[in-house]
């Protein structure tokens, strides 16, 4: 039990960065159609600023809030300056540039910081921390405090500011949009800078686990994709708890099920995606797509 | 006294397909004025182009500016609201939303609050509706909703794009009588399209008649109600 | 991602009016001729290349018109059905595994392999299609994803007969007794061969009913049904099709590296495809071979441009060459062919 518990709880923190990978993924997606394949990259280079920073001399939660204002100028100025050129062109071409971009960031890194395995240090204290019998790690905890406290603001953004409406409304409808004066341009800006500040953030509360270097994203975005198809494509809700599930589901099956070694964990991710596609394609709260006669 | 919204020799097109082959129309300070005609005659088009939703060339004049060439979301925050055909309304909101976001454009924070009552008057099923999510409302319901989310922009001129579309005539007529309190209340301008003539020549001031993207007819909305030719041959009824 | 946003540009087969006036102006007598004489001289330049290039150019054309034939394939499907796959790698991997397992355990002649493997892919794409048709856009996209990611594992696991992850070394595969080639050379001509039958077949069925009845089923699949038109049979047999093409490229691909390994078919080959038929342009026959020319080359002028960060390179190629030509190579020849067109039309009243 109480290694079940444990596992639980490591799974939610993997699975807190799988939420969040996968919300940024899902926002975007609902606003453009277009999936941004270059999310997890731009998330591990958020990551290495943040490791410049530091290795400059700043203290941890100085250089955690800086990069993720520079990850959400970033975000912003990317999609004003590079996928505003191509917003009318074919979906498929978009998606092309967003492989550029992860071709780019990945490339680009590996270039300026080396493709050494760096650790990364975890803002939290080292020493366990004990809940009843049992002992929980503290990086985990920590983990799934922030991503907590990350969507719990993102949320209130969403739901009770003007901006936040606005955003919603330029992602569900933006001809309708325009016709109350929303600029619309600058809504999907705003998204993408949301959506890089979230990837920030997971960045930096995994790397302390698996470690930084340029392709540390490669297997997370793929379980973010598992996450969002989980959860819904169209339910950013749905991202999130189908990120939180396919961390548990994740570290579980490793620890109970034999075969699942950890070579075959990707596999897992895998098989998500292929059962959910095969029952329930929109997923647990994805809306069915109705096409129109 | 100069009109308030003016279009002189205004082309549109869709695409490659020219749609208005320079139309002229205006609407007077405080008036109503509707453009009529068949399906594909380009009344939408006009509406759209007002907006700067479609390509144009001509001229647009409203309250001395030049709207042509401008974006959408300019023009909005130039007093004028659209109701768009197919009403536009966010599916995904609540009703309340949907009200705030009429609103968004406006500078004056504290009178929204006022607003909201103003326009749950004109429409109180909105108020008792107010949380449900707009996409389960009757179509009935998203009109009226439509309609009072341009009030809450407390526009100078109200553009409505077919508002009897596909609605029960008893709403229809709701619909129209709200309309014509608001214009006389609120000195709201309105520029009604309208396939169903006779309700919108009982609304309007003035009215124009368009045939494949040109006007052919154009006048007191009085002098078309009582002109039987014009009525047969255009109107049909 | 729905596919009405894929944007393929349309062959004049199937194009409106404008463009199909501009196929009748291209189609008259004389444009036939030169259009005639142009791919003579195209044909005669191809054939001459590998007595001009050196070994390992020759090797890189060889590839060009494998990689031609994987795109032709997948263009297929997702041109002209509009069913996106992101995981046509794995057709190509099984298609090289089944001529490199023939040749290597079994000593099957290799010229044998290429239509077996062919076969075989014709199978497992139209069995994955079965399934995956009650997907679309994005889901059939995240599904042959899904297929991509799980090709290698697959490999690795089944080592008895794949080798594992050392996978399997073949030997180049010898020209037929009494022809004066080297391997080289010999490959580079039956890999051409190849691609232009499998491109007179493609063809001729993308011109013919089936053709049409797959832009239909693109383009409006409701109505396609209502028009008596099979659209489960026949984005099932695509998916086959265009499976047997890309196999096909695989088992020549594996002939010509004389080595198959699972790491190489991961799903980076798979996004290549993708790549270069958007690149090359969709729904479009001679998109297949620009797309093929870019994703051979344009990696390799990166490495020249910068050592050190040859990938970045290669992104900003593609991202300008989307901002340039956001419908392909062939996209952006057909527009100017009818902008061409229209200037030269007269203009009534």
């Amino acid at each position: 039990m109480d290694v079940f518990l444990q596992q639980v709880v490591s799974g939610l923190a993997t699975g807190g960065i799988y939420a969040s990978l996968a919300l940024s993924l899902v926002m975007i997606y609902r606003a453009t159609d277009v999936v941004n394949f270059a999310q997890g990259e731009m998330a591990m280079f958020s990551t290495y600023l943040a490791w410049s920073i530091m290795n400059h001399g700043a203290p941890y939660w100085l250089a955690f809030v800086l990069t993720v204002v520079i990850a959400f100028v970033g975000g912003l100025a990317l999609e004003r300056l590079i996928i505003r050129p191509v917003e009318d062109a074919p979906v498929l071409a978009i998606v092309i540039v967003t492989l550029g971009l992860l071709v780019i960031f990945n490339s680009v890194a590996g270039w300026a910081y080396s493709y050494i395995i760096q650790p990364f240090p975890s803002p939290f204290p080292r020493t366990p921390i004990r809940i009843g019998r049992i002992v929980f790690g503290p990086h985990d905890l920590g983990v799934i405090g922030v991503t907590l406290l990350m969507l719990a603001l993102l949320w209130l953004f969403f739901r009770f500011t003007s901006l936040g409406l606005a955003l919603r409304a330029a992602a569900q409808n933006p001809a309708a949009s325009r016709l109350v004066g929303i600029r619309v341009g600058w809504m999907l800006a705003l998204g993408w800078g949301l959506a890089a500040l979230i990837g920030a953030v997971a960045g930096m509360m995994v790397a302390p686990i698996i470690f930084l270097e340029p392709n540390m994203m490669s297997g997370i975005l793929i379980y973010a994709f598992a996450s969002a198809t989980l959860g819904g494509f169209t339910s950013p809700g749905g991202a999130v708890l189908g990120g939180f599930l396919v961390g548990v589901i994740e570290n579980l099956a490793g620890t109970y099920v034999s075969f699942i070694g950890t070579d075959l964990k990707l596999t897992l991710a895998l098989l998500v995606i292929i059962v959910v596609l095969l029952v329930k394609p929109s997923g647990l709260f994805g809306q069915a797509v109705v096409r129109r006669v | 006294m100069a009109p308030l919204l003016e279009a002189r020799a205004l082309e549109a097109w869709y695409g490659w397909t020219k749609v208005l082959h320079g139309v002229t129309f205006a609407v007077d300070e405080g008036g109503i004025t509707t453009v009529l005609g068949a399906n594909g005659a380009g009344k939408t088009t006009a509406l759209r182009a007002v907006c700067g939703m479609v390509k144009v060339a001509g001229e647009i004049h409203f309250e001395g500016r030049r709207l042509d060439g401008r974006a959408t979301e300019d023009i909005v925050r130039l007093g004028i609201a659209h109701a768009p055909e197919g009403r536009g309304t966010f599916v995904g909101l609540t009703v309340e939303e949907n009200l705030r976001l009429g609103a968004y454009a406006r500078r004056d924070r504290a009178r929204v609050a006022a607003d909201f009552e103003r326009v749950y008057r004109y429409f109180p099923m909105l108020h008792e509706r107010r949380r449900q999510v707009a996409g389960t409302l009757s179509g009935g319901e998203q009109q009226m909703l439509a309609v009072a989310r341009a009030l809450m922009l407390r526009p100078r001129l109200l553009l409505l794009d077919e508002p009897s579309l596909g609605l029960a005539p008893l709403v229809v007529r709701e619909i129209f009588r709200i309309v014509r309190t608001i214009n006389r209340d609120e000195r709201v301008s309105v520029l009604l399209v309208e396939q169903n003539a006779s309700l919108a020549l009982d609304l309007a001031d003035h009215a124009y008649l368009l045939e494949t993207g040109r006007v052919v007819v154009s006048g007191p909305a009085a002098d078309l109600r009582k002109d039987d030719a014009i009525r047969r041959s255009y109107l049909g009824y | 991602m729905t596919l009405e946003d894929a944007g393929a540009p349309l062959a004049p087969e199937v194009a409106g009016p404008a463009g199909r006036a501009a196929a009748a102006r291209a189609h008259a007598p004389g444009a036939a001729a030169v259009r005639a004489a142009g791919l003579l001289s195209l044909g005669a330049l191809a054939c001459l290349l590998p007595f001009v290039l050196s070994d390992y150019r020759t090797f890189q054309f060889t590839q060009v018109f494998i990689y031609a034939i994987a795109l032709l394939g997948l263009n297929m499907l997702t041109g002209y059905n509009g069913q996106i796959s992101l995981g046509h790698g794995a057709f190509y991997a099984i298609g090289a595994y089944t001529t490199a397992i023939m040749v290597d355990r079994w000593r099957v002649p290799y010229g044998w392999t290429i239509p077996v493997a062919g076969v075989v892919c014709l199978v497992a794409g139209f069995l994955f299609g079965i399934p995956a048709l009650r997907l679309e856009g994005l889901y059939l996209a995240l599904a042959t994803f899904a297929l991509a990611l799980a090709v290698p594992q697959i490999l690795k696991h089944f080592d008895a007969w794949t080798g594992g992850s050392q996978g399997i070394v073949l030997s180049k595969p010898a020209p037929p007794p009494g022809l004066p080639l080297s391997p080289d050379r010999w490959l580079y001509f039956l890999s051409l061969g190849l691609l232009l039958l499998l491109v007179l077949l493609a063809w001729n069925l993308l011109r013919g009913r089936a053709g049409r009845a797959l832009v239909a089923i693109r383009d409006n699949p409701i109505a396609a049904e209502a028009m008596g038109v099979n659209a489960a049979l026949y984005k099932s047999l695509t998916f086959g099709v265009s499976a047997a093409y890309t196999g096909i490229a695989g088992a020549l691909g594996a002939l010509a590296i004389a080595f198959v390994a699972p790491d190489t078919f991961n799903v980076f080959l798979s996004i290549t495809f993708l790549v270069g038929i958007v690149v090359g342009g969709l729904a479009s026959i001679s998109g297949a071979i620009f797309g093929a020319l870019f994703i051979q080359f344009v990696p390799n002028w990166a490495q020249d441009i910068s050592k050190a960060a040859p990938w970045a390179i290669y992104g900003v190629f593609l991202i300008v060459f989307m901002y340039v030509m956001p419908r392909g190579i062939a996209g952006a020849l057909l527009m100017l062919g009818r902008r061409l067109a229209r200037t030269t039309q007269s203009h009534p009243g």
